[in-house]
């Protein structure tokens, strides 16, 4: 469809675009990315023939941009501009008319069924029908610019170009355009070639990418390929992360600010201070939010939570809508359940156990309470029947330090396995099976850090970080296991 | 409601073009009847019938207001209206290429430029050969052209994008350089020149049928050329990178706009001296009524341009008569203070 030859060119002086060649089929959705001054716009001017080249080639279906005449290139391949002058007050219809210029025939040029038909039509598409007859002026600056798309629309193009088309639009309507896009691109084989701003838009839309660097290509491929971490750290010289997106298997980029006060954030850790045990709540205040992974009853799974909740609640607990009662409950004692981890426990909240590991670049705080009331041998478990009880061996572990997604992981495996290797030398039985219980049928745990200091990448068992996990819980659990049991004896 | 049932209403365009057609004419009636000697409308329609139609017998034909009308009156309104007319339909063209509501040829300095074309041509006593009368517009509009190149090159050497504030303002530097250089040459003549200074000011009076002969070919030219590119125009006046991805051919409409507006100023100028603001207001007012659509814009412009400009003439030799003000003092009398508001209005909305 478009096939881009070494080109280079820009503006007098230096050329602004070096050598640059890339191929769009018909039917793509390719998405142009750089950062600021990376010759995005200077390509995208020269597509449209706006700006001469002075090397190379392009060449759209089969014919060299050059040999067009204005009219033929303007039915072919259509330009939606990131702002629109409009100095004068015309209509939206007049507006979009304009854009079946090139298709008008003859001295007179006259206006005829075809072109009243497309206009309504792409009025349609782009929902601005009702509005036709106002002056665009008094548009907003979303409703202007569907106006210039249907105006670009209405050339009937088979190659759309488009010059960060969402800049400016709200995010429904961001959404809205790369929707209509998209199924245009997929549908009707219109080929579309835009400039992006935001990389996770291009990586969430895009068939494949460019990323522009100094005028040069970086690389030209599928958006899981061009949206690395390394590579855009490097090319737009910032800190980001990559995460997936949690419906779509498409990349998604986030910024990484920088700490002005990070050395005095740096001193807050996690440490027996910051827990408070009240007679049925155990109540842990971080001084700084903590990255979390959870199995909670409130701010379960991964986020970022200030405030961890252990509630004793009695063992004949309603829990067909524990997760609501919770959050009213997290609010009644002033938290709020969006930055609140919080656990339910049939257990004694004054039987808890816990210990704070230092080691030399990072240390360790884990927090216990452990009753064996339902343990359950995991091996053997499809013999007991399925039933919601409050948790009755909620673990918690802080960590003063940086750990990565893995280490998250590794760290639930490791204490699970000390967990278990506790109730083992406890000798919990299984009391339906008979067998050696692995843990309780509602077991919580919750592993939180300050994402501060040194880096622990793994904690598997023999790292070090996984070597004070497993002591640490194994020494808790079994003192928390202990302290509950003696109390039933007693 | 109210505003959007007016809008509508007026966008009726035969409507438009049914009320322009009547101010016109109405303007043309005043024009050749109202004086010191006062004509009735109908004895105006019977003598310029009479005219038209040599063979059909109208009674009642009065030698004297016969020769008041065809030798006096109706040459002078013609000439107002088709210079009121050249210099509208330029404005309006000026003002959708350059997408700047402040432009006009006097504005932007082109009618200065035209001025000095024609000063020249008198000071030195050229002639073009086989040009005859056509010597003094001819000047007139080359150095209009000269002038609207070397005003957009000067905006666009000051600011790529060429803000409407920036082409004015070159406007401003041009039209007083070249007043300079005209009132220079008017020192250097003495006497002879003295009468200059009454047309620059800008007259359509005691002109005569010869005048007419000169700007109508030009006047045709011109507006032919910007009438068939109105549709360029509206395509152009959402800026040259829009119209040509519109596909738009915009190197050469742009050329054929510059030239046909030139062509308009400067014929204008060569026959009534500079008239200003006509080429501001006329398309202003008209784009307000009817909207901006080129292709209605230029041909309301022409004629509301006419009309205005017969008006205007018929003020300027009545109010204080016998005495007569030069046409450009009510123009710009108008003018200026309309050009105030629009800058006002711009400035609020930025």
């Amino acid at each position: 469809m478009l096939k881009v030859q070494q080109i280079t060119g820009g503006y007098a002086g230096a050329p602004v675009v070096k050598n640059i060649s890339f191929e769009v089929e018909k039917g793509e959705l390719f998405g142009i990315l750089g950062p600021n001054g990376s010759g995005k716009t200077t390509i995208l001017k020269m597509l449209s023939g706006i700006l001469p080249h002075t090397s190379g080639d392009i060449v759209i279906k089969g014919k060299n941009l050059s040999e067009y005449t204005p009219k033929e290139l303007a039915k072919i391949m259509a330009v939606l501009p990131q702002h629109s002058s409009q100095a004068f007050a015309y209509t939206v219809k007049e507006t979009v008319s304009l854009g079946r210029y090139a298709h008008q025939k003859g001295w007179f040029q006259s206006w005829s069924g075809k072109d009243e038909e497309a206009v309504n039509r792409v009025m349609e598409q782009t929902g601005i029908s009702r509005f036709q007859d106002a002056d665009i002026q008094q548009l907003s600056g979303g409703e202007r610019q569907r106006v210039f798309l249907a105006q670009a629309l209405a050339q009937e193009p088979e190659i759309l170009l488009l010059d960060e088309p969402t800049n400016h639009l709200d995010l429904s309507y961001q959404k809205e355009l790369l929707d209509l896009l998209s199924v245009w691109s997929k549908d009707c084989g219109l080929t579309v070639i835009s400039i992006f701003h935001d990389l996770n838009l291009a990586g969430l839309y895009c068939d494949r990418l460019l990323l522009l660097e100094n005028g040069e290509v970086n690389i030209n491929h599928v958006p899981n390929e061009v949206l690395k971490e390394g590579r855009i750290r490097e090319v737009y010289r910032t800190k980001i992360e990559k995460l997936p997106h949690p419906r779509v298997a498409a990349p998604q980029m986030v910024l990484v600010p920088e700490r002005s006060q990070a050395e005095s954030l740096l001193e807050k850790r996690i440490d027996p201070a910051s827990m408070e045990v009240k007679e049925d709540l155990l109540v842990l205040r971080s001084p700084l939010p903590l990255k979390t992974m959870s199995s909670g009853v409130t701010g379960s799974g991964t986020g970022w939570n200030r405030i961890f909740l252990n509630r004793h609640v009695s063992k004949n607990y309603d829990c067909s809508d524990h997760r609501s009662e919770m959050a009213e409950f997290v609010r009644e004692i002033g938290f709020e359940p969006g930055e609140t981890v919080g656990m339910m426990t049939a257990v004694y909240i004054e039987d808890y156990s816990s210990r704070l590991y230092e080691e030399d670049t990072f240390s360790v705080y884990v927090v216990v309470t452990a009753g064996v009331g339902n343990a359950v041998d995991a091996s053997k478990s499809d013999e007991h029947s399925y039933h919601l009880t409050p948790g009755t061996i909620n673990t918690w572990i802080f960590v003063n330090g940086y750990l990565t997604e893995a280490a998250f992981i590794q760290s639930i495996m490791t204490a699970t396995e000390a967990k278990t290797r506790a109730l083992f030398d406890q000798n919990v039985n299984d009391a339906v099976t008979g067998t050696i219980a692995t843990g309780t049928s509602t077991d919580s745990i919750l592993i939180a850090a300050t994402q501060q200091g040194e880096s622990l990448e793994y904690a598997g068992t023999i790292t070090p970080l996984g070597k004070v996990i497993g002591k640490g819980v194994y020494e808790c659990t079994v003192e928390a296991i202990k302290k509950s049991q003696s109390r039933i004896k007693g | 409601m109210q505003k959007q049932y007016i809008r509508t209403y007026l966008n009726n365009k035969l409507l438009a073009y049914v009320t322009v057609a009547a101010f016109l004419l109405c303007a043309m009636l005043m024009g050749i009847s109202i004086g010191t000697v006062s004509i009735h409308p109908t004895t105006i329609i019977r003598v310029i019938g009479a005219e038209i139609f040599p063979f059909v017998s109208f009674d009642n034909t009065d030698s004297m207001h016969a020769n008041i009308i065809m030798n006096i009156r109706l040459p002078r309104v013609l000439l107002a209206g088709l210079v009121g007319a050249s210099l509208a339909i330029a404005g309006a063209a000026f003002q959708g290429l350059l997408r700047n509501p402040l432009a006009d040829p006097y504005t932007i300095g082109v009618s200065s430029g035209a001025s000095l074309g024609a000063v020249l041509t008198l000071f030195f006593g050229l002639s073009i050969p086989f040009a005859g009368m056509f010597t003094l517009p001819l000047f007139s509009i080359l150095f209009a052209l000269l002038t609207i190149f070397a005003v957009l090159l000067f905006a666009r050497n000051i600011e790529r994008s060429m803000k409407v504030e920036t082409i004015i303002l070159t406007g401003i530097i041009f039209s007083s350089f070249l007043g300079a250089l005209i009132s220079l040459m008017i020192a250097l003549t003495g006497e002879e020149l003295r009468q200059i200074i009454g047309w620059l000011l800008g007259s359509v009076s005691m002109r005569g049928w010869a005048y007419i002969n000169i700007i109508l070919p030009f006047f045709v030219i011109g507006a032919v050329l910007l009438l068939v590119n109105s549709k360029e125009l509206n395509a152009m006046s959402f800026g040259e990178d829009k119209a040509r991805h519109i596909g738009v051919d915009v190197q050469k409409r742009k050329m054929m706009v510059l030239i046909a507006g030139s062509i308009l100023t400067g014929a204008a100028v060569a026959v009534s001296g500079t008239v200003g603001f006509v080429g501001l207001v006329i398309p202003h007012l008209t784009r307000m009524l009817w909207g901006t659509d080129h292709r209605h814009l230029l041909p309301l412009s022409i004629m509301v341009g006419a009309g205005f400009l017969i008006i205007a003439d018929l003020v300027s030799r009545t109010i204080i008569a016998p005495a007569e003000l030069p046409i450009g003092v009510i123009t710009a009398l108008i003018g200026a203070p309309v050009f105030g508001v629009i800058l006002m209005k711009r400035r609020n909305k930025l």
